[in-house]
C-alpha cells in the first residue's frame, strides 16, 4: 500500500467538515462519515482530532468507530469485493461464490490480499435480491452468478 | 409549457440500476436526440416498479407498454420501431403481458392484478426528484388539509380510527403511539423515521424512500404537527445509496417550496428535517438503539420503560415509525381513515409491502391488501417455484421470524395469523425456499447473522446466540447428538425470555419453527448423519456410478486432491472417500452424468 | 408555500405534465405513425393534437401512435375510438383539419364526414 493519508491537506479537510458540523446535536456519525471519506479509514490519529476539536473523550469515539461495521481502522485494499451475503443471496447460492472468490484472489473474508489489491466483505443484503446473487467491486454490481462468472469479473481489475 | 406525446419510465430503483438502468437511460437520451425525438418523448428516472426479477424494466405511455430485461442494444429498436414508427416492439415486452399476440396494459398482468397499491402508489409512476410530480397525484395535500383545517387532536383520532399499525414488524397500533408522545410532557419534541431496514432480504422501505420520498417527508410533517414536535430526523442506513440520494434532493425541494421551515401554508407550524445515516449495524433497527445511534453514540438498545414516546432523542418525548407506517398517512388522511379501515381484516387493515425473494419466479416488490393467502402471493403474484422444483417453506420476519410450510399456505397474512404460526410479519422480507434448502443450514444461517449483530450488551443474547450457533454447526458438520436438540430448545426458550430488546428476545425464531416444522430434518442430520436436502458439504458424498462411468478419466484429471483412482478406457473410476474434501468439481466436470451427490 | 390554494395551483400546472400516466377508460385518437405515415406528415399532425388535448384539459382523451394502418397513399391517418361508438378513420389529415377534428369531434361528438374515409374513397 504506502498510499499517505495522513497528509496536511486531509487534515484541513477534515476541519472544515468538524467546523460544519460542530455544536449540532449528535455531530459525531456524520463527522465520522465524512472522515472515513477523505482519509478512506480511521486511524487513531485521526480519531485523536476530532476528539480534540469536538471535546469528545477518545473513549468513546473508539468506541462508536469499533462498534459499527461500517467504520474501518485500517487502509482497505483498491478494490472491495463484497458478496452479498442477505437471505435472498443465500438461499441463492452466495456462499459459492465466496468459496470461489477466496480461493481465485487468496484472500479471507475481512481482509486483504497479499498485493493490496482486493478486499473481502461478506456484506448485508444490498437490496438487490431481483438480481440474486450479488457481488460489488466498488461502485460496480453484478447480479444472476454462478460460480463460473467469478474469474472474469476479477479478471477486470 | 413542456409536452410530450410519450413518456418513457425507467426503472432507477437499485435493482434495475445494479443491472444497468442508467446506461440505458444514457442511450435513449442518445437515440432520440438522434431521431430529434427530444422535444417530443420525455424520460422519466423513477422508483422501483416491483417486478425487480423482469428488469431493467421500461415502460412507455401513453401505451403502457411493459419492456422487460431491457439491454441496451435493444433501446435503437425500441426507439425506431414504437416511439418513432408507433409500432410496439412485442417480442422485447414482459412475456405475460402478451396474450395471444395481444398486448395487454400491465396493470393485467399476474404479477399487479391482486395487488393493492398505497404505500407503493407512486412508485414507478413519477419522477421521485421532481417534486412538482408528486404534487400532481395529490402531494401535500394532506398536509395543506391538517394544517388549515384540523386540530392535532382530530388528526391523532384519523390515525386511530384507520386502524394503522406498525409496518416495522411489531404492529403496535400507530395512532396510540402518536397519542402517547402527543400527552408526554416536554419543552421540546422530536419526529424520528426509522429506515434502518436490516432484515436480510427486505427492501420495502428502501424502495419507498427511492421512488416516492416526499410521501415520508409530508407524512413526518403531519405527525410533527399531531404530537407537538418542529425537528425530525430519519435514520437511513447507509448501505442504501441511492434513497439517501433521492431523500435528500426531496428535502431540499421540500424547502424550496416552503413546505419544510418557518410557517408552512401561511400557519404556526413550523418544521425541519435532517437524515441521520446508520454505519452497518443490524440492532440500530431497534428503536431505543437508533435512537443512541442518532444521538452519535453506540447503538446499543436502552431498557424500556421509559419508552420513546416518553422519553426519546436526548431524553425528550420522540415519535419513532416506519417508513411504510408513514407512506401510509397521506393517503389516510385524504381519503379517510374509513377507506383504509374497510382494507384488510378485522385486526390487520390496510395494505402490506413485501419484498418476495429466494426461489421464485417474480422476484421483486408486491403490495397486496392485509388477508390476502400466502398461497396466492406465492403461486399468483409471485409465479411459484422455478424449474419445476418444490415448495418446501417460505420464511417471514427475517432473523426475528420463522418458517411457515406448505401445510399453512392458504392463512390469511395478517399480524396475529404470522405470530400463531410462529412466524411473524416483520418488516416485509419474504424467502421462499424449495426442495434444496436445508433447514437446518438456514437455522444456522440467522444464527450466524445474530450473533454477527448482537450488540453484546446483556448476555443472554451475547452469550446465549453464540453457544446456539456452535451446536448448529456441530449439527451441520455430523458432530451433533440427540442431546444437543434438546440443549437447543432450552437455550432458545431462555434467549427469549431473558433478553433486553428485540433482537435477542426474537434471534431464537429461526431455529424453534425449523424444529417445530422440520424437526425430521435435524433428525437425519444428528441420527443418520446424513443432509436431506445435500446441502451440509461435510456430510454430503460423492459416488461414481460405475455403470455409468465411462472410464475416461476426465474426473480425475480435475480433482484438486488427487483421490480419484482408475484406469483410463479400461477401468471404471473410484472416489477414495477418506481424502475427498467434497468440493464437487468432479461431478461438474463429468459429461456423462455418473457422479452422484449423497 | 402560504395557502393551499398556492399547492392547487402547482397541482394543475404538474398534472398536466403527468396526465399521460394513466389507464383511461375514454376516448382514444391513434395517429398512424409508419414510415409512410410521418413522411406525409404524421408527426405535426400528431403533436398538434397532443397539444389541443392538454390545452383543453380533456382529461379522458388519450393521443397514441400506432403502426401502418395500411391506406398508406391516404395518409396521415387518425382513427378515433370512443367507447360505444364505431371507429372513426379520418385521412389526409393535416395539422388544421386534426385541430378541427378535436374541436367538433371529440368535444361536440359532431363526426366531420368530409374528412373521413369514406368520403375520399
Amino acid at each position: 500500500m504506502g498510499r499517505e493519508i495522513l497528509t496536511q491537506e486531509n487534515y484541513s479537510r477534515l476541519n472544515e467538515i468538524i467546523l460544519q458540523h460542530k455544536g449540532k446535536k449528535g455531530a459525531l456519525m456524520p463527522i465520522l462519515h465524512e472522515g472515513q471519506k477523505i482519509f478512506g479509514c480511521l486511524p487513531l490519529e485521526v480519531q485523536k482530532r476530532i476528539s480534540e476539536e469536538l471535546n469528545v473523550p477518545m473513549a468513546e469515539i473508539y468506541g462508536v468507530v469499533t462498534f459499527y461495521s461500517q467504520f474501518t481502522l485500517e487502509p482497505k485494499g483498491e478494490y472491495t469485493i463484497g458478496v452479498c451475503l442477505g437471505t435472498a443471496c443465500y438461499v441463492k447460492g452466495a456462499q459459492k461464490i465466496i468459496d470461489k472468490i477466496k480461493r481465485e484472489v487468496n484472500v479471507e473474508i475481512g481482509a486483504t490480499s497479499p498485493d493490496g489489491k482486493f478486499s473481502l466483505e461478506a456484506t448485508r443484503c444490498i437490496g438487490a435480491c431481483g438480481l440474486a446473487p450479488v457481488l460489488t467491486v466498488n461502485e460496480d454490481v453484478y447480479g444472476r452468478l454462478v460460480e463460473g462468472d467469478v474469474p472474469g469479473i476479477i479478471a477486470k481489475y | 409549457m413542456e409536452l410530450y406525446r410519450s413518456h418513457v419510465l425507467i426503472c432507477g430503483g437499485t435493482g434495475c440500476t445494479s443491472s444497468g438502468s442508467k446506461n440505458i437511460e444514457e442511450v435513449f437520451r442518445a437515440e432520440l436526440s438522434k431521431y430529434n425525438l427530444t422535444n417530443e418523448v420525455k424520460l422519466v428516472r423513477t422508483g422501483c416498479f416491483g417486478l425487480c426479477e423482469a428488469g431493467p424494466i421500461v415502460i412507455i405511455y401513453p401505451e403502457g407498454a411493459f419492456y422487460s430485461h431491457v439491454k441496451v442494444k435493444d433501446v435503437t429498436r425500441i426507439t425506431e420501431e414504437h416511439l418513432l414508427k408507433g409500432r410496439i416492439v412485442t417480442d422485447l415486452l414482459f412475456k405475460e403481458s402478451v396474450v395471444d399476440s395481444k398486448v395487454r396494459s400491465i396493470n393485467e398482468v399476474d404479477f399487479y392484478k391482486k395487488q393493492q397499491r398505497v404505500a407503493l402508489r407512486n412508485c414507478g409512476v413519477i419522477n421521485p426528484e421532481d417534486i412538482t410530480e408528486y404534487i400532481a397525484f395529490d402531494g401535500y395535500r394532506a398536509l395543506g388539509k391538517v394544517l388549515t383545517e384540523l386540530q392535532p387532536e382530530d388528526v391523532i383520532e384519523i390515525v386511530k380510527k384507520s386502524g394503522l399499525r406498525g409496518r416495522g414488524g411489531g404492529g403496535f397500533p400507530t395512532g396510540l403511539k402518536w397519542e402517547f408522545t402527543y400527552r408526554a410532557q416536554g419543552d421540546q419534541k422530536y419526529v424520528a423515521c426509522n429506515a434502518d431496514e436490516g432484515d436480510p432480504g427486505a427492501f420495502m422501505d428502501r424502495s419507498v424512500l427511492e421512488g416516492d420520498p416526499h410521501a415520508v417527508i409530508e407524512a413526518m410533517a403531519i405527525a410533527g404537527y399531531a404530537v407537538g414536535a418542529d425537528q425530525g430526523y430519519i435514520y437511513v442506513r447507509a448501505e442504501y445509496p441511492i434513497a439517501v440520494h433521492r431523500l435528500q434532493i426531496a428535502i431540499d425541494q421540500a424547502k424550496e417550496y416552503g413546505l419544510l421551515g418557518k410557517n408552512i401554508f401561511g400557519t404556526e407550524f413550523s418544521f425541519d428535517l435532517e437524515i441521520r445515516l446508520g454505519a452497518g449495524a443490524f440492532v440500530c433497527g431497534e428503536e431505543t438503539a437508533l435512537l443512541n445511534s442518532i444521538e452519535g453514540k453506540r447503538g446499543m438498545p436502552r431498557p424500556r420503560p421509559p419508552f420513546p414516546a416518553v422519553k426519546g432523542l436526548w431524553q425528550k418525548p420522540t415519535l419513532l415509525n416506519n417508513v411504510e407506517t408513514y407512506a401510509n398517512i397521506p393517503q389516510i388522511i385524504l381519503k379517510g381513515p374509513e377507506w383504509f379501515a374497510g382494507i384488510g381484516t378485522e385486526k390487520s387493515k390496510g395494505t402490506k409491502v413485501f419484498a418476495l425473494g429466494g426461489k421464485i419466479n417474480n422476484t421483486g416488490l408486491l403490495e397486496i391488501p392485509m388477508g390476502t393467502t400466502l398461497r396466492e402471493v406465492i403461486f399468483e403474484v409471485g409465479g411459484g417455484i422455478p424449474d419445476g422444483k418444490a415448495f418446501k417453506a417460505v420464511q417471514t420476519g427475517g432473523p426475528s421470524g420463522g418458517c411457515i410450510t406448505a401445510d399453512y399456505l392458504d392463512t390469511p397474512i395478517d399480524y396475529d395469523n404470522l405470530i400463531a404460526l410462529g412466524s411473524m410479519m416483520g418488516s416485509g422480507g419474504m424467502i421462499v425456499m424449495d426442495e434444496d434448502n436445508c433447514m437446518v443450514d438456514i437455522a444456522r444461517f440467522f444464527l450466524d447473522f445474530t450473533v454477527d449483530e448482537s450488540c453484546g450488551k446483556c448476555t443472554p443474547c451475547r452469550e446465549g446466540t453464540k453457544r446456539m450457533l456452535e451446536i448448529l454447526e456441530k449439527i451441520t458438520e455430523g458432530k451433533g447428538t440427540p442431546a444437543d436438540i434438546e440443549k437447543l430448545e432450552s437455550l432458545a426458550n431462555t434467549i427469549k425470555s431473558s433478553s433486553l430488546c428485540g433482537l435477542g428476545q426474537t434471534a431464537p425464531n429461526p431455529v424453534l419453527s425449523t424444529l417445530r416444522y422440520f424437526r425430521n430434518e435435524y433428525d437425519a442430520h444428528v441420527h443418520e448423519k446424513r443432509c436431506p436436502a445435500g446441502v451440509c458439504q461435510a456430510l454430503l458424498s460423492y459416488l461414481i456410478i460405475p455403470e455409468a462411468c465411462k472410464k475416461c478419466g476426465i474426473c480425475a484429471n480435475k480433482c484438486p486432491v488427487g483421490c480419484i483412482d482408475g484406469v483410463k478406457g479400461k477401468e471404471a473410476y473410484k472416489i477414495r472417500q477418506e481424502q475427498c474434501i467434497k468440493c464437487g468439481a468432479c461431478m461438474e466436470a463429468c459429461p456423462f452424468k455418473a457422479i452422484e451427490r449423497k | 408555500m402560504k395557502s393551499l390554494e398556492e399547492l392547487e395551483k402547482i397541482r394543475e400546472e404538474a398534472l398536466k405534465k403527468v396526465d399521460i400516466r394513466h389507464d383511461r377508460e375514454g376516448t382514444r385518437i391513434v395517429v398512424g405513425m409508419a414510415t409512410c405515415g410521418i413522411s406525409a406528415g404524421a408527426r405535426p399532425v400528431l403533436m398538434a393534437l397532443v397539444e389541443e388535448v392538454k390545452k383543453r384539459n380533456l382529461k379522458e382523451v388519450v393521443v397514441s401512435q400506432t403502426g401502418c394502418i395500411g391506406v398508406c397513399r391516404l395518409e396521415p391517418i387518425v382513427e378515433v375510438y370512443r367507447p360505444g361508438h364505431e371507429k372513426v378513420t379520418y385521412v389526409e389529415m393535416t395539422v388544421d383539419k386534426a385541430k378541427r377534428v378535436l374541436l367538433e369531434h371529440i368535444v361536440n361528438g359532431n363526426v366531420i364526414d368530409e374528412y373521413t374515409i369514406g368520403a375520399v374513397k
